[in-house]
């Protein structure tokens, strides 16, 4: 019922192909990657370093103050192992400004904080180093809403937003991504302990496999919980889903005149290429 | 007799007629030098395919008038061509069309009679439905053409069989997916075992040219075959590249096909058409 196991070489093909065709199309020939160390960001730089060659990648490390040394040296191997560029820029001096203003600032807060000047950095370089923003957001994310809004979810184009991420693993696994990095525990590293599975509350195994079935194969709710899924389970994954959809489109503008952007003027974004 | 197609399994740029229309005369002239007869490029082949706002921009007329498209009747003086684009009608209706041209004639248009809206297509918002399915007489024999979902139903290609067509042309823009643990894509699995099938219900020739290249997120498999009249697979374009594929077929074929297996003779189109009436008016009274 649900399979998620992918053809790693037919995924392979068609990714390389997309970075490939969606970053020359439009006359560039470099990206640049949020390279976390985590396993996500690693496919990534894997997947354009292939597309575009190593020399037209660049792989870029923001720690905070409390980000793991794992990170830095998981993303060193990703770096040693596909020859592509890299740099460090240490996000700590823009972010703790922001929160001697407001030292009440909850976690939530400074993790989307990280994000957001994650984004300025890697933007900033997008235009140094004359290339475009290749993200890392999976499906599952995507689908929780588990990202921040103009933070990680900004980018130009996204390789992996149409793989759960068991499936992302599976891929990561077979285009050489070291094991160390494909069998940790995922986490965003915004405080010091922090698990994807652990914040979420529950595993990507499970999660992905009932995604499959609301998503892909448009199983009801209820056929989910036949199918043995935990009602309440289900039933706060579908509140996520719904939750979060604002995450993942244009925000509305407000119709006055005869022809408006997004709903009677449209486009395909590679228009004219 | 012999006849050696090849199939044009282009990438498009999108909304850019005139980039196109040279890449269509390059790839004529390197068909003719290697001897093909005839050559199929895929659905919206002049014009790309998710072109949103872009139809009306990019529409032309199959005839000698139009700029754009006089250059493919020269190109056909030679070679016999199938080419696809965005044709606007006298009452200014824009369709989804592929034509048949053949030493400097337009010897048949098919506007896509089936133009999916759901899931990821949105063809019936902006193109209008073609309400005709003809074969039509070449100098190879009688043929049909059929754009993507047109053959995705049964009775269009049924149709085209009755109506003489021993040569079925299908192109298509058909964007890839359902990735799982086999080594192609469910839509290409399901396009190939339907081909194949209509192959082998009318011992006929099935032809289908498919779009390579990505819009958007999009991306569009190749695999461009030829079917035999007894269902069997001649040849195959490579999966999600471009390529210029080959094939030479041996139009006898249908000769010894249809002694073995008369299904054509024997097809009762006086019981269907008895049948379909039946069916209609029955429809008609249930929903009353």
């Amino acid at each position: 019922m649900s399979d998620l196991t992918i053809n790693t070489n037919l995924a392979r093909k068609i990714l390389t192909g997309f970075i490939h065709t969606e970053i020359t199309r439009t006359g560039f020939s470099r990206a640049v990657i949020a390279l976390s160390g985590g396993v996500d960001s690693s496919l990534s730089c894997y997947l354009a370093a292939e597309a575009l060659g190593p020399e037209n990648v660049l792989a870029i490390r923001m720690p905070y103050k409390s980000s793991s040394q794992d990170s830095l040296e998981h993303a060193q191997l990703v770096i040693d192992d596909t020859g592509i560029q890299s740099l460090t820029v240490p996000i700590t001096d823009m972010v703790d400004p922001l929160f001697e203003q407001f030292p009440d600032g909850d976690r939530i807060r400074r993790g989307n904080a990280m994000a957001r000047a994650r984004m300025i950095v890697l933007y900033d370089q997008s235009s140094a180093f004359d290339g475009l923003v290749i993200g890392s957001g999976n499906k599952t994310e995507i689908l929780l809403g588990y990202t921040t809004l103009y933070g990680d979810s900004a980018y130009a184009l996204n390789p992996l937003g149409d793989l759960y991420k068991t499936q992302v693993r599976q891929l990561a696994g077979a285009v050489g991504v070291p094991d160390v990095i494909v069998s940790k525990p995922p986490t965003a590293d915004l405080w010091q302990g922090q698990t994807d599975e652990g914040e979420l509350g529950f595993t990507y195994d499970e999660v992905d496999r009932l995604l499959y079935m609301l998503v892909d194969e448009r199983y009801r709710p209820e056929e989910c919980v036949t199918a043995g899924f935990e009602q309440e389970f289900v039933h706060d994954v579908v509140n996520r889903i719904r939750r979060a959809h604002f995450k993942r489109v244009l925000p509305p503008i407000a119709k006055l005149s005869k022809r408006t952007v997004g709903y009677d003027f449209l486009y395909p974004r590679d228009w004219g290429t | 007799m012999p006849l050696t197609l090849a199939l044009a399994q282009i990438n498009t740029h999108l909304g850019d007629v005139g980039a196109n229309l040279e890449k269509h005369l390059s790839l004529v002239i390197e068909a003719q030098s290697m001897g093909a007869d005839l050559i199929v490029f895929p659905e919206l082949s002049l014009t790309g395919y998710v072109l949103q706002d872009l139809v009306s921009s990019v529409a032309i007329r199959p005839s000698a008038e139009d700029p754009q498209f006089r250059h493919l009747l020269e190109a056909s003086d030679n070679i016999d061509l199938v080419v696809g684009f965005v044709d606007e009608d006298s009452r200014h209706r824009f369709f989804i069309a592929s034509a048949y041209l053949s030493r400097g004639r337009v010897l048949h248009v098919h506007h896509k009679v089936y133009l999916p809206t759901y899931g990821l297509f949105d063809e019936g918002r902006f193109f209008a439905w073609g309400d005709n399915i003809r074969a039509f007489d070449t100098r190879f024999g009688r043929m049909g053409i059929l754009i993507c979902e047109d053959f995705w139903h049964a009775s269009p290609p049924y149709l085209l069989w009755l109506d003489g067509a021993d040569m079925l042309l299908f192109t298509s823009a058909s964007p890839g997916r359902g990735l799982s643990e086999a080594p192609s894509l469910e839509s290409a699995r399901w396009v190939e075992r339907i081909n194949q099938a209509y192959a082998s219900l009318f011992t006929t020739f099935v032809v289908h040219s498919n779009r390579a290249g990505y819009e958007d997120g999009l991306n569009f498999w190749g695999g461009s075959t030829v079917f035999d009249p007894d269902g069997k697979l001649m040849v195959k374009g490579p999966y999600h590249q471009e390529d210029l594929v080959l094939s030479e077929i041996d139009l006898n074929h249908l000769h010894r096909a249809r002694t073995r297996l008369p299904l054509l003779r024997d097809e009762r189109t006086a019981l269907v058409m008895r049948e379909l009436n039946r069916i209609i008016l029955a429809g008609e009274q249930v929903n009353r």
